[in-house]
């Protein structure tokens, strides 16, 4: 990654919050976040359950919409579109991947990727997005017919097909143990480095920190610390 | 105790599972609704009718055997008396009228009935409404049937001309009276009662004797008899005494028109309280079971939360029983309210066909607990499957989540799959091969309401064409003219004389036995001119037959019942003169829709009975500008003992028909949409809550609300278009079933289905499927991305 992509932001955020509301009880999940991300960074997003990674995520991703704030993508206000706006902004820049992966359990491994591709602008092959996370030999294969890990890097699969400029994971390892967990990070940092895109990644294992760029701490609804990682490591050295 | 405790947790569970998922429960309530209420209005209008008919006929002493005669002496009363198993015997002069009413261009006909003189009929009581019976030492007082007054708004003291044995009587009505005898009044020639063309009328013996020139003689015979008595013994004792004096053929209350036809409705409600909540009650069930396993599949970890906290079997099983058991109640419910409601609206409109003296509503409690008893076993029956998963689960597994539902491979290898079908198509297409059982009995379920509609629907068919034949193919004249007796065929250029006659054509009719081996029947033989024109017979093809010279042409019906082919030699035994026995050969089997037909040539009619050549009566043809004087006229013509007019009939048989064809469109239409309602909605809800996790991650994969609805609903349009032909040829098996089971002597509908009746069934499925489909798409719109994912199903 050189200096010049750094100075020219993909997201900003700024002084986004969230109020959930559910009857006469507010949640203040987010109170004024602040941050930018450069072009083919590596960000983490750590802190501890409830302090409002997810949400903002979602928000980053076009799932849900901040209460207060702006959020632009390049020249795009997302907190400003209408929903369709941000399906097409889905469709066409982000890639997902959750905890629980969500494939559908209709389609195989192929299918579910080429889920994408068929609505993608230019997309990879969906084999290759497969065999970019080591997964072509399982490719008709149902999901019921998966472990966890390989159900997670066919998610992720489908997450890159696209050729997206930002991949927003939310706890891509949080089902999975050290050894499937390395293989999918190594899948996520190896797009990072050979495709570019920018990632956003939560995670409660603070050992996966040292794989970012910079290093976001979330605390009671805001950003409590921004840590740039001077040295940064390979996945597989990840102690888990 | 506070008043939470007063329920228990699980029942509030109960309490709040039921609030979540009111909608699919009252669509399956209503379709349970639609089985007891059809149930109720069927079975209640069968026992209100059945009940009121025997009270009627017990009280008011309707006979058990009739016979009519030409002319036979009063004195063989002791010998008729006499006969084994007879308790009560009225012997009496009936003749018809024509009458002139006030207000009413055309004639109107009816029969004039002899009672005694003094003291009530021992058979044929009659019910007095109003008024009192006539008296036998005044002249000219009359009672008359309710319904005919009622048309009229006659009152005691009304009066109105009849001719009657050609002779002009000034009647005045003494009082309103209903028969047990004519319940169902039905004038010659008419298909539907026409309440102010046909009249019934009562007078003194002494008084119709005198105008009939009857004295000391009658023509009807009416008996009673023992519970215990033979009636065939019976009949054939009565035949062999009235045999001498033209008796035309004793007959059972079976062959009595207005018990015949109060019948066959008997049999057409309970046929129909047999086949239609059946279907209801498949469906409810099928539907329980649909909603409860879902809803069981994602209460997994909860039951066996449940279970590990020491809850036993039973009182799981029991929280789910009664969740079925509270949706049956409020179906139940419903069907009491639209089962009463709808089951005054039927007796109503019996009450229009059938002159009842008083209605009856017996108890129907036991109906009420029946069918609310089978409709909750039912809903039971549906759920066991489900509910029996729970109690085999064990409390471990349950905890856990269930592993991600296994698909298969569609047409082999996959590869044509994706080469013809986006992968939103893939999925649906997967989807619905998943649970064969489950999508086909979906299918079974919609193509029911089609199959329903068509049932429903082709009766509007098959009258249009009954119709067309009987009215325009075959009946083409005005009217058709009876005489008192037979007469020359000179009588012939009387009636083209009279004023507006285009034409005119004779015919002979007499009352005839046919047999064939142990079958026979009674009924007339039409003897027609060769070259008919106005009446004309049609063959099975429907096309016009010339009558040959010789031989019987018998309707497909007659055919039926006596074992008839072509060329067989069937028994001709002559009831009216002499009683003579020939044998005809049959040398054509006609269409007929109405009653019994035999027709031969009108001069081979003649060699058979042998006085000569007669004629009974004419059709005739008349000038439509002319028919005021040509009415005017009919009424002063002495000889004229009836008038059938044909095309007041028809107008009124059609109105009559298309009313009710409305009425019963309009029920059918309902309980189709409601069954197709029912079904559809309950399984896009199902297949929502299934993928509702799909449909969230295909909208955050970028999908748009049209693309992820059209996975929803290319499965479901594929069920309901599977539905359509299964529920086409459904119906039209019902539909035949309907035509096989309402064939008697009285009337045959034909089999006739059009193909706007299978489109109009399907476009109405179709319809209401879309408005089902569309509720539920409502949801797709609103789904929650980020919730659905957050949770682990
Ligand atoms: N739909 C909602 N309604 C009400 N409150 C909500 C909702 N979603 C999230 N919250 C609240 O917002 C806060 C932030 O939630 P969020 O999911 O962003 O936390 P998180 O940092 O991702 O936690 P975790 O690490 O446990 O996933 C929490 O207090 C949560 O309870
Ligand atoms: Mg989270």
């Amino acid at each position: 990654m050189n200096k010049q992509d750094m100075t020219k932001p993909v997201f900003s955020a700024q002084d986004v919050t969230k109020v959930y509301r559910s009857g006469d009880v507010e949640v203040h999940a987010l109170r004024g976040v602040s941050l930018e991300l450069f072009e083919g960074e590596m960000a983490v997003l750590l802190g501890p359950s409830g302090s409002g990674k997810s949400t903002f995520l979602n928000i980053m991703g076009g799932l849900d919409q901040a209460t207060r704030g702006t959020v632009r993508f390049r020249d795009l206000e997302l907190t400003a579109c209408s929903e369709s706006q941000l399906t097409r902004y889905r469709r066409n820049h982000v890639g997902f991947v959750f905890q629980f992966y969500n494939l559908i359990p209709s389609l195989t491994a192929w299918e579910n990727v080429s889920l994408v591709t068929e609505i993608a602008r230019d997309p990879m092959d969906p084999g290759e997005a497969l065999e970019l996370v080591g997964l072509k030999e399982r490719m008709q294969h149902f999901p019921a017919q998966l472990s966890g890990g390989e159900q997670q890097r066919v998610a992720i699969a489908r997450a890159i097909a696209k050729k997206p400029e930002v991949l927003l994971c939310d706890e891509p390892t949080g089902a999975l143990d050290s050894k499937t967990g390395i293989f999918v990070l190594e899948a996520l940092s190896r797009i990072n480095r050979e495709l570019g895109t920018t990632t956003a990644l939560i995670t409660h294992n603070a050992g996966i920190q040292r794989i970012a760029h910079r290093v976001f701490s979330f605390l009671d609804g805001r950003i409590a610390e921004t840590r740039v990682n001077e040295t940064r490591i390979e996945p597989a050295d990840v102690t888990w | 105790m506070s008043p939470g405790s007063f329920l228990g947790t699980l029942d509030r569970k109960l309490l709040r599972d039921l609030a979540r998922i009111w909608s699919q429960s009252l669509a399956i309530a209503l379709v349970m609704a639609c089985g007891v209420a059809t149930l109720i209005i069927a079975l209640g209008a069968y026992r209100a009718l059945e009940e009121t008919r025997s009270a009627f006929y017990d009280r008011y002493r309707f006979a058990h055997v009739f016979a009519s005669v030409t002319r036979a002496p009063l004195n063989l009363r002791a010998a008729i008396a006499g006969l084994d198993g007879v308790s009560g015997v009225e012997l009496r002069i009936v003749r018809p009228a024509v009458l002139d009413m006030q207000g009413m261009a055309e004639p109107a006909t009816g029969v004039v009935v002899s009672i005694p003189d003094v003291g009530e009929p021992a058979v044929n009581r009659l019910y007095i409404r109003s008024g009192r019976l006539p008296s036998a030492v005044r002249r000219g007082e009359v009672a008359v049937s309710e319904s005919f007054a009622t048309a009229h708004r006659m009152e005691p003291g009304s009066t109105f001309s009849a001719l009657i044995d050609g002779r002009k009587q000034t009647l005045t009505v003494t009082g309103i009276v209903l028969s047990p005898e004519y319940i169902y009044a039905l004038a010659p020639g008419d298909m539907v009662p026409d309440q102010r063309r046909f009249g019934v009328f009562f007078m003194p013996r002494t008084v119709l004797a005198g105008i009939a020139e009857m004295d000391g003689a009658f023509n009807d015979v009416a008996l009673r008899v023992r519970r215990d008595a033979k009636p065939a013994q019976i009949i054939d004792a009565l035949d062999d005494l009235l045999r001498p004096y033209g008796g035309r053929g004793a007959y059972e209350r079976a062959d009595q028109m207005s018990h015949a036809f109060l019948d066959n409705e008997l049999v057409q409600l309970r046929a129909s309280a047999i086949v239609v909540p059946p279907i209801f009650l498949f469906v409810s069930a099928f539907l329980v079971n649909m909603i409860l396993s879902r809803m069981i599949a994602l209460e997994r970890e909860q039951i066996g939360l449940l279970k590990a906290l020491g809850y036993g079997r039973a009182a799981i099983a029991g929280h789910y029983a009664k969740l079925v058991v509270l949706i049956c109640l409020c179906g139940v419910m419903l069907g009491f309210a639209a089962g009463n409601w709808l089951g005054f609206g039927l007796t109503r409109l019996y009450a229009r066909f059938f002159s009842f003296p008083f209605l009856i509503f017996p108890q129907n409690a036991d109906l009420y607990l029946i069918s609310a008893g089978i409709t909750v076993a039912a809903a039971l029956a549906g759920a066991t499957r489900a509910i029996w998963g729970v109690v085999a689960l064990p409390a471990a597994v349950a905890m856990r989540a269930p592993a991600p539902t296994r698909y298969r491979s569609v047409l082999a290898g996959g590869r044509l799959l994706h080469l013809l079908f986006s992968q939103l198509t893939v999925m649906a297409l997967r989807h619905l091969f998943r649970w064969p059982a489950r999508s086909a009995l979906t299918t079974l379920g919609t193509s029911l309401s089609v199959a329903l509609l068509v049932t429903a629907l082709f009766s509007f068919d098959s009258v249009d064409f009954m119709v067309d034949t009987v009215f325009s193919r075959t009946e083409r004249q005005h009217a058709t003219l009876t005489f008192g007796n037979d007469r020359s065929p000179r009588a012939l250029q009387s009636v083209e004389k009279l004023p507006g006659v285009l034409r005119a054509e004779p015919f002979r009719a007499t009352a005839v036995k046919l047999r064939n081996k142990n079958h026979e029947r009674r009924m007339s033989i039409l003897g027609l001119p060769a070259q008919t024109d106005l009446q004309r017979i049609l063959d099975l093809d429907l096309q016009p037959v010339r009558l040959p010279e010789r031989g019987l042409l018998v309707s497909e019906r007659v055919a039926d019942v006596l074992k008839l082919g072509l060329g067989d030699r069937v028994e001709v035994g002559l009831l009216e003169h002499g009683g003579r026995s020939v044998f005809v050969p049959v040398t054509s089997i006609v269409q007929s829709y109405v009653g019994l037909t035999a027709v031969m040539d009108i001069g081979a009619l003649d060699r058979l009975i042998g006085d000569g050549r007669r004629i009974s009566g004419a059709y005739i043809l008349a000038d439509s500008s002319k028919l005021e004087t040509l009415y005017r006229a009919v009424k002063q013509t002495p000889a004229i003992a009836g008038i059938a007019l044909k095309e007041i009939s028809r107008s009124r048989f059609r109105e009559t028909i298309g009313e009710n064809i409305s009425i019963m469109m309009s029920v059918y239409v309902g309980l189709a949409a409601i069954i197709t309602f029912g079904v559809v909605y309950n399984s896009a809800r199902i297949q929502f809550s299934e993928r509702a996790r799909e449909f969230a991650s295909l909208r955050v994969l970028g999908f748009t609300r049209a693309e992820v609805s059209a996975v929803l609903v290319i499965e479901l349009a594929l069920i309901v278009l599977a539905a359509q032909p299964l529920g086409w040829l459904l119906g039209y098996g019902f539909a035949w079933l309907v035509v096989e089971g309402s064939q008697s002597d009285l009337f045959r509908i034909p089999f006739i289905i059009e193909t706007s009746t299978f489109a109009v069934a399907s476009l109405v499925v179709l319809g209401v499927a879309a408005i089902s489909v569309l509720f539920v798409q409502q949801r797709v719109n609103r789904l929650d991305m980020v919730r659905v994912l957050k949770t682990r199903e």
